[in-house]
């Protein structure tokens, strides 16, 4: 297991430096850079303008010359810091990790609690009001834009004032809270984001969890089981769901890859402190230092979340092994 | 002259009473009743948005600043007067109470009765002809919104009719053409195998490897801004098609991989024919059916990536209409709350979106032989 775990990372690396020397090369090409703006502001004098090109290798438009610049101190694992923000990048990202991980992570909790017992319930009363019930709601998880959805949430909030329409937590009150009320408070902000993204999320899995489960009551041992006189529940929840789980198990992995990146949109409208949003900042205002970080990350997180998939595959499924 | 006169006897052989793969498909797909209310529902969104300049009132940029934000005024209009006798449609004049607040009071002394193939802005039918003559309207100085007005006392059906150019033909376009480009590499790539296989492959999983909305914007920047929106709709296309094809190129090279093992391959090449013909004629035939179903499932992503750039204020810019950058006027959560029609052009991502996903899903189970128990 471990020569696997080795190789695969050791093929990562190739990936990694190819994403990201495109990400640089694209970064490089595309007009304008970051001081474009201080530019703008008379009080800035030339020849520090000037300096700062210097000192950041904005003044090369060379697209190897640049990207060496950058991979150089990276791979001594110094990704440097932001232009904007001049903080150390990982600093920057490390803030919002935890915010993002936050909603996604519930959100990812929230759609798999769901999936999994609805996705039965449809396979078990198929083609039954059941059924088509959750049918329709998965079909409207999965076409529902999260823009859309989001907007809808935040009006609901906006008219009912049961939940607050944006942000993480109550800026006003926040530092006059105990830690109880600062739970409870981040908590309450979390409710509809969460909504958002776990319909969104558990729509997929439910087909999913549906067209196995059903396969898997075709089978014989099924009839066997039921043979044998144990009731419909027991042979439901025994004999079919472990292996109907099975194939989800690739797909739960590869969801862990989307953990950190997939909430831009959501992020946006809440105005969720989390990493999307810092990301699209950093893209905006040409923040380099910070875009390659966060890309590195990015693609690094998919590598593990499928790797993570292969894994978890190999430790449930006796006939697979991992080599 | 050969193939002609195979023709000729081809069709002169009596046919067994079964029906062809492809009527077979049709009769699948028919019978599939969600699949064909999504298809009636996408022929509705796309007739309307081709005519959009006749059926909406309004020309898209056609802005009132006095009537910013008016209130919809669809469940307003009048079928009967004040003596309860049926009458022409009508609704009532409106007078604002307060500029800051954009409060609307109803005038019951002004009465316009809507009026149908009246005179307006003008617009060109398919882009050709030049004509001013539009579905229903009022008479000036009155304005009819029916889905209510945004910020500029622009109407909001009109954007929706001319939004929709925009975001509906984005996904369509977008897909034929990384569609083409996958079924290139993929069939190059299945086929001959070797390097060509290797390099494209490894391109792939590059692409894939891209954290998909983060590396479309990083794209887009490469263009810079103060560009015309005929220059970002054609870069948006671009960008989509550039990253899209990669999904389509790695299964049509599996699929060409098991295809051209088949004894009509190999006696193709028997007869001395080309490789592109082969692959062309003989090949990515064979994977039709599946290409049209991937295609038609992966519309609904073009769509809502269009949608996320104008919302993000990097794609179709104002006056222009976008569906998604209509959206952008409800970001602001007050105006949410006291102007929710803003929210209208949502409801109709949401419904191509789901059209195409039912449509999808019925094209998938009608080519899908396996579903026939």
């Amino acid at each position: 297991m471990w020569t696997f775990l080795i190789r695969r990372l050791l093929a990562a690396i190739p990936l990694i430096i190819v994403v990201s020397f495109i990400t640089k090369a694209l970064l490089v090409m595309s007009p304008g850079n970051y001081l474009d703006n201080l530019r703008l502001n008379p009080t800035i004098s030339r020849e520090y303008l000037a300096s700062m090109e210097r000192l950041y290798h904005l003044d090369s438009n060379n697209i190897f010359e640049r990207y060496w610049y950058w991979l150089w101190p990276a791979l001594r694992g110094d990704f440097g810091y932001s232009f904007t923000k001049t903080m150390p990048v990982w600093t920057l990202i490390g803030e919002r990790v935890l915010n993002t991980l936050l909603l996604t992570g519930s959100a990812m909790a929230f759609s798999w609690t769901l999936a999994i017992p609805l996705g039965t319930l449809a396979a078990v009363y198929r083609n039954r009001w059941p059924d088509k019930l959750i049918g329709l709601l998965s079909f409207f998880g999965l076409s529902i834009p999260s823009v859309f959805f989001s907007l809808v949430m935040v009006l609901f909030a906006a008219k009912t004032g049961l939940f607050p329409p944006g942000g993480i937590h109550n800026q006003a009150l926040w530092t006059s809270m105990t830690g109880w009320e600062k739970l409870i408070d981040t908590l309450w902000h979390l409710v509809l984001p969460m909504i958002v993204l776990g319909t969104i999320g558990m729509a997929q899995y439910v087909r999913q969890m549906r067209s196995e489960m059903i396969e898997t009551l075709s089978r014989d041992y099924i009839r066997t089981a039921r043979a044998k006189g144990l009731s419909w529940w027991r042979v439901v929840s025994k004999h079919a769901m472990g292996n109907a789980i099975n194939p989800l198990v690739t797909l739960f992995g590869l969801s862990l890859a989307t953990l950190l990146s997939g909430a831009l949109l959501t992020e946006f409208v809440f105005g969720w402190p989390g990493l999307g949003n810092l990301i699209f900042d950093a893209l905006s205002a040409k923040d380099e230092p910070l875009v390659m970080a966060s890309v590195v990350m990015l693609v690094f997180m998919l590598i593990v979340g499928s790797l993570i998939a292969d894994l978890l595959l190999g430790a449930i499924d006796p006939r697979i092994r991992v080599e | 002259m050969i193939a002609l006169s195979v023709k000729t006897r081809a069709s002169e052989v009596v046919r067994p009473a079964g029906r062809t793969p492809t009527q077979l498909f049709w009769r699948r797909l028919r019978r599939n009743r969600t699949a064909m209310f999504g298809l009636y529902v996408l022929a509705l969104l796309y007739t309307s948005a081709l005519f959009a300049g006749f059926l909406a009132p309004y020309s898209y940029d056609n802005a009132v600043n006095e009537l910013s934000f008016h209130p919809p005024m669809l469940t307003t209009i009048k079928f009967f007067d004040e003596q309860g006798r049926p009458s022409r449609p009508f609704v009532y004049g409106t007078t604002q109470t307060d500029p800051q607040l954009a409060t609307y009071q109803v005038d019951e002394s002004r009465r316009y009765p809507i009026r149908f193939f009246v005179r307006g802005d003008s617009y060109h039918v398919l882009w050709i002809v030049k004509s001013n003559i539009h579905l229903f309207g009022v008479d000036p100085p009155a304005r009819i919104f029916l889905l209510g007005a945004d910020k500029f006392g622009q109407d909001v059906l009109s954007r929706i009719l001319y939004g929709g150019q925009v975001s509906l033909s984005i996904g369509i376009v977008g897909i034929f053409i990384s569609t083409i480009i996958g079924l290139i590499v993929g069939g190059a790539a299945g086929y001959f195998g070797g390097a060509i296989d290797f390099i494209s492959m490894r391109a792939v999983e590059v692409l894939l490897a891209l954290p998909g909305i983060y590396f479309i914007l990083i794209l887009r920047q490469l263009f810079g801004s103060g560009l015309s929106s005929t220059q970002i709709y054609v870069i948006i296309v671009i960008i989509l098609a550039f990253i899209g094809w990669a999904t389509e190129a790695r299964v049509i090279r599996g699929l060409v991989l098991s295809l051209k093992e088949n004894d009509y391959v190999v006696a193709a090449r028997a007869l001395g024919f080309t490789h592109w013909r082969i692959i062309v004629r003989h090949i990515l035939p064979n994977t039709l059916s599946f290409v049209i179903v991937t295609a038609t499932l992966s519309v609904p992503v073009y769509i809502l990536s269009e949608v996320a750039l104008s919302f993000l204020g990097v794609g179709i810019q104002e006056p222009e209409a976008s569906w998604g950058n209509m959206l952008t006027a409800a970001q602001n959560a007050r105006i949410l709350r006291d102007f929710p029609w803003m929210l209208i052009p949502g409801v109709f991502i949401f419904v191509a979106v789901m059209a195409w996903n039912f449509l999808g899903d019925g094209l998938r189970d009608a080519a899908d032989p396996r579903t026939l128990s």
